[in-house]
């Protein structure tokens, strides 16, 4: 057979499977969805897009001030804190983030009752949160992935930079936060952004902890009224458009780093 | 509360151990990635070559997939996916007169998380076909190389210096990814860890035992990944 038949017979199929898929998608969502569960739920999904912001932000925040410290001491530390910041990165970037959060969790909350006294503490209500199992858990998590990332930051700014600033009688300190810093992170802006998507879509996870972001009043909704895609739909919808936004915000900070091309 | 069992004596693989729960659990983990890894591939391989060699339509209908995809966490998708199949497939059947049948969530995680790599694997091997230098693709078709011996002889081999970097990285998502199939309920490494963690009340120590398993499986595969890195580059110029 000639190679322009197989080609037009192949487009054909995947064609028509396309539009029948589609015609089936539409069909189910204009007559056969059911979104009455909507009115009811929205007030609780609102303060679940809250949590998931609030989750997400935190977690960056503090992942990313960890992750300096941990790039630069793999960088110009001493051996024993590049060895132990090393490690840490090759942990967390090599295990699902799952088993993290399940380990925090389900581990470090089933040995947090054995102390004695823990239930009166003032901490007792923060131990027994799954909130703040998923913000930790989510912290590190971004701290070791970014930890590499500037890791490689830091290595890439070139020597001579370097080599000026203290030429001027810099102090150490001074280097980082004047020129090494500054120079590291513009490099790795695309990565950081990248990333920080990533990071994002980690969210959803904080529901098999009891946290009720977006997911888990999804789980919750499914649990109620058996409905199953709708809510999926609805809240793959909201995913979606959060990753938009972060994507055209990331565009406009790396448009801001002037460039000499 | 009687004396907790030493760390031989629970992973032993015994009846009374988790050994050989975990190493089952690890096994299927290490079977799905490998199947979805490769239906990923497959579907990258022709994803790109559309994206690159396609009409308008063909090009927006993969734009719509890697970017839909690619935009919602991968939980969710796996979820969505995961249930809609199997109630689609299950509508399907009743319609052609047969019973709705038990979904086998082996295949359907296989399924899903293969569609879902698919969409990274287009953009990765996309970008490697586009850092062929064009002139040895030209070159191909001068020979007069028909499409598929062009992408044989030439293509294939002269991207994967490019592709290598992008494909060690899927498949060290793709292994952690499975982990995400627990959630579905269908018994891999985590579940299985999750399971035996809830019968012995020894949660710590058995999420530390799977992540030890995750972590020895990321090692070795990068270890591998260097060794075919080096393999594909011989003869190519060193870089840096």
């Amino acid at each position: 057979m000639r190679i322009e038949t197989v080609k037009f017979i192949v487009k054909a199929i995947v064609l028509a499977f396309l539009a029948a898929l589609a015609l089936l998608i539409l069909y189910w969502l204009f007559f056969a969805s059911n979104w009455s569960w909507l009115p009811k739920y929205a007030p609780l999904l609102l303060k679940g897009f809250w949590l998931t912001l609030l989750l997400f932000f935190i977690s960056s925040f503090f992942g990313i001030l960890l992750a300096v410290p941990i790039g630069l001491v793999q960088v110009t530390g001493p051996p024993w804190l590049a060895f132990i910041a090393r490690w840490f990165c090759t942990i967390i970037r090599g295990t699902p983030l799952l088993v993290q959060l399940w380990l925090l969790y389900y581990g470090l909350g089933s040995l947090f009752p054995s102390i004695p006294g823990i239930r009166e503490s003032f901490m007792w209500p923060v131990l027994r949160e799954g909130f703040y199992y998923a913000a930790f858990a989510f912290t590190l998590s971004f701290a070791g992935y970014e930890g590499e990332v500037m890791r490689g930051a830091f290595l890439g700014v070139p020597r001579g930079e370097l080599e000026a600033a203290r030429a001027y009688g810099m102090s150490p300190f001074t280097v980082l936060r004047r020129v090494w810093f500054p120079r590291a992170v513009r490099l790795v802006l695309p990565t950081l952004a990248g990333e920080t998507v990533l990071q994002l879509k980690s969210m959803p996870l904080a529901f098999t902890v009891t946290v009720m972001e977006l997911m888990g009043v999804v789980s919750k909704i499914r649990q109620d009224t058996y409905i199953v895609f709708e809510p999926l739909m609805f809240i793959a919808a909201i995913y979606m458009l959060l990753t938009f936004v972060f994507v055209a915000l990331f565009g406009r900070f790396e448009r801001m780093v002037p460039q000499r091309r | 509360m009687a004396e907790k069992p030493g760390l031989l004596e629970i992973l032993s693989f015994s009846n009374t151990g988790y050994g050989d729960e975990l190493a089952w659990g690890a096994v299927i983990s290490i079977t799905i990635a490998v199947l979805a890894y490769a239906i990923g591939l497959l579907i990258g391989i022709i994803g790109a070559l559309g994206k690159l060699n396609g009409s308008a339509t063909t090009r927006a209908v993969l734009d719509g997939y890697t970017t839909l995809v690619r935009a919602v966490p991968e939980i969710i998708l796996i979820l969505l996916l995961y249930y809609a199949g199997t109630a689609a497939l299950n509508v399907f059947l009743e319609s052609i007169g047969r019973g709705p049948f038990a979904i086998n969530g082996f295949l359907a995680a296989v399924w899903v998380l293969g569609f879902v790599q698919g969409a990274y694997s287009t953009e990765v091997l996309r970008a490697a076909i586009q850092a062929i230098p064009i002139g040895q693709l030209e070159a191909a078709r001068a020979y007069g190389m028909n499409p598929f011996l062009e992408f044989r002889r030439i293509t294939l081999p002269s991207m994967l210096p490019y592709a290598l970097p992008g494909l060690a990285n899927l498949w060290l998502i793709i292994t952690k990814d499975t982990a995400l199939i627990a959630v579905v309920g269908y018994t891999e490494l985590t579940l299985a860890t999750r399971q035996a963690a809830g019968n012995t009340k020894m949660y710590f120590t058995f999420f530390l035992v799977a992540g030890a398993i995750y972590l020895l499986i990321s090692l070795i595969s990068q270890k591998g990944f260097k060794v075919l890195e080096k393999r594909v580059r011989l003869g190519q110029r060193s870089q840096v």
